[in-house]
């Protein structure tokens, strides 16, 4: 059983050897970095956009409103009893019951056509509800079910979604970040196959070195270890430099951005990456090159056997 | 200590490189294997390093049965051992101290531990001045020391050496050979490889020769005159 300490002490030499390993060759390290970085780099972007969008349009969530009418004759306490109904359901946020006459009041005081209402005999406007979803259910499946919950009542006559263009914007960030899926699965596997290959031929240009430790009693165990830590530092850095990258473009897109938000009375700063998400970036780079370099080492290194 | 028991080994393209081939090597024992080249000695070496495994009969090294531990148990079962080559297999990108200390990393030992052995096995082959240089700049004769120390850095119970005179002229030879005779004296079996018949004879030691995949001679307890 190997003691913490020693255990501890072999990690910190396979680590210090990787570091040392990755220093000699620095041109070809330089090119893997490189190619790791903009493989990442580009879903970072893809990341900042839609997050940008997102904050562009403000909160979408508020912009949304049901109204739903009631049919002509149709009691004040059946749309209180609706209101009562839909206050209880987890995606309302905000229910309020305008009345007919209150309708009717408000109409008068603010359309100007005060003198024709007098001229109409009864109240045709319907009592109304509008139902303001919480942020967390603004979105259209949970807008359509309330929806549809809504229409089922037979008093009610129509209920109307407020603010197609958010569903329509909803649709689009939707798609991006579909696409932001589906490029970080792709680049990620671009990653993994960059650092599998940088590993797979540096272990081929130890082939001597690994033999000789085999021959004098290193598990396969030891001999993996420097190469995981390669692939550690290949992905840490990796990641450090599209970050870095990802600060280059917002810094150049900045000012052209403030620009055009200028130009339409708006003060918009483009958003980066916080440090939470570049600390997601640089973390999701260095577990991607420790994955890597396991696909890249582990079955090859226990195929190398040492020879007399 | 070394066993073989009715070992026969063909390789795959058919050859057979060892018949019905017994011996016993008991603890402590120095012992050579001699016979011209592809009698049969590497395929001995390589069947006690676990490089190989005998096609029929058992290979018995430290107690274990070589031909039933799995691929898993090999690191532990060459911790064991020390092995001399005859081309060294030294790493020259690496100073001559890394080289040395190279069994004792792969294994549990301590820092302060692999320090103070890796000097003291160094001391042994006289090469403790040279510890920080590269085995490049050494002589091959130095270089050879340098396995040696190597072999027996991490205190083995058997040491096998593949021609480890090979390379060198007969006055370095007679210098590697008293190294052996040390470590034979403090309990290490020792299994030479050489087809040096003069330091054979120079010796005295028991040898067994092989010719044509069988023991010739050697396998019971006989020295040379």
């Amino acid at each position: 059983m190997t003691s913490p300490i020693i255990y501890l002490t072999r990690h910190v030499q396979a680590f210090l050897g990787a570091l040392g390993r990755l220093l000699r060759r620095p041109l070809g390290s330089l090119l893997t970095l490189l190619a790791i970085a903009v493989a990442l780099a580009l879903p970072a972007s893809l990341w900042l956009l839609v997050k940008n969008v997102q904050l562009a349009t403000g909160d979408t969530g508020d912009a949304i409103e049901i109204s739903v009418y009631f049919r002509p004759g149709a009691a004040l306490e059946k749309a209180e009893q609706l209101a009562a109904s839909a206050r209880n359901r987890a995606e309302a946020g905000t229910v309020t019951v305008i009345s007919a006459d209150a309708a009717l009041e408000e109409f008068r005081a603010y359309s100007g056509f005060g003198a024709a209402l007098d001229s109409l005999q009864g109240n045709p406007l319907p009592h109304v509800i509008t139902v303001k979803p919480k942020p967390d259910y603004a979105n259209p499946r949970d807008v359509a079910s309330v929806q549809k919950y809504l229409r089922a009542w037979p008093e009610v006559d129509s209920v109307q979604v407020d603010g197609e263009w958010v569903r329509r914007l909803s649709a689009i960030l939707d798609l991006m970040r579909k696409m932001l899926g589906a490029s970080v699965g792709l680049l990620a596997l671009g990653v993994l196959v960059v650092i599998g290959n940088a590993i797979r031929l540096e272990i081929g240009v130890c082939r001597a070195e690994i033999e000789v430790t085999k021959l004098v009693g290193g598990s396969n165990a030891f001999v993996r270890r420097p190469f995981l830590y390669e692939g550690f530092f290949l992905g840490l850095l990796g990641g450090l430099l599209a970050t870095g990258i990802t600060v280059i473009l917002v810094v150049a897109l900045a000012e052209p951005v403030s620009r055009v938000s200028a130009l339409y009375g708006g003060r918009y700063v483009l958003s980066g990456l916080d440090l939470l998400e570049a600390a997601a970036l640089i973390g999701l780079s260095a577990l991607l090159g420790v994955i890597g370099a396991w696909f890249g080492a582990a079955r090859l290194i226990s195929k190398i056997e040492p020879k007399d | 200590m070394i066993r073989f028991d009715h070992v026969f080994k063909r390789y795959p393209n058919g050859r057979e490189a060892l018949h019905d081939v017994s011996f016993e090597i008991r603890a402590g024992e120095l012992v050579f294997l001699t016979g011209r080249s592809g009698a049969g000695k590497s395929s001995v070496l390589k069947l006690m390093t676990l490089l190989e495994r005998p096609t029929r009969g058992t290979v018995t090294v430290n107690g274990q049965d070589t031909s039933t531990l799995p691929m898993r148990a090999s690191p532990a079962f060459r911790r064991r051992l020390g092995i001399v080559f005859q081309d060294h297999q030294l790493l020259m990108d690496r100073p001559v101290y890394d080289n040395v200390a190279l069994p004792l990393m792969v294994s549990d030992t301590r820092f302060r531990d692999i320090d103070k052995r890796v000097r003291a096995a160094l001391d042994q082959v006289g090469l403790l001045e040279k510890e920080r240089v590269s085995p490049a700049e050494l002589s091959v004769g130095e270089q050879q020391r340098v396995g040696i120390a190597r072999a027996v850095v991490a205190r083995p119970t058997v040491l096998i050496a593949d021609e480890p005179t090979g390379n060198l002229d007969h006055g370095l030879a007679r210098e590697v050979m008293q190294l052996f005779r040390r470590f034979q004296d403090v309990g290490v079996t020792v299994l030479i490889a050489t087809h040096d018949m003069a330091l054979v004879r120079e010796f005295s030691q028991r040898e067994i020769l092989i010719d044509d995949g069988r023991v010739f001679s050697g396998a019971q307890g006989e020295r040379t005159s």
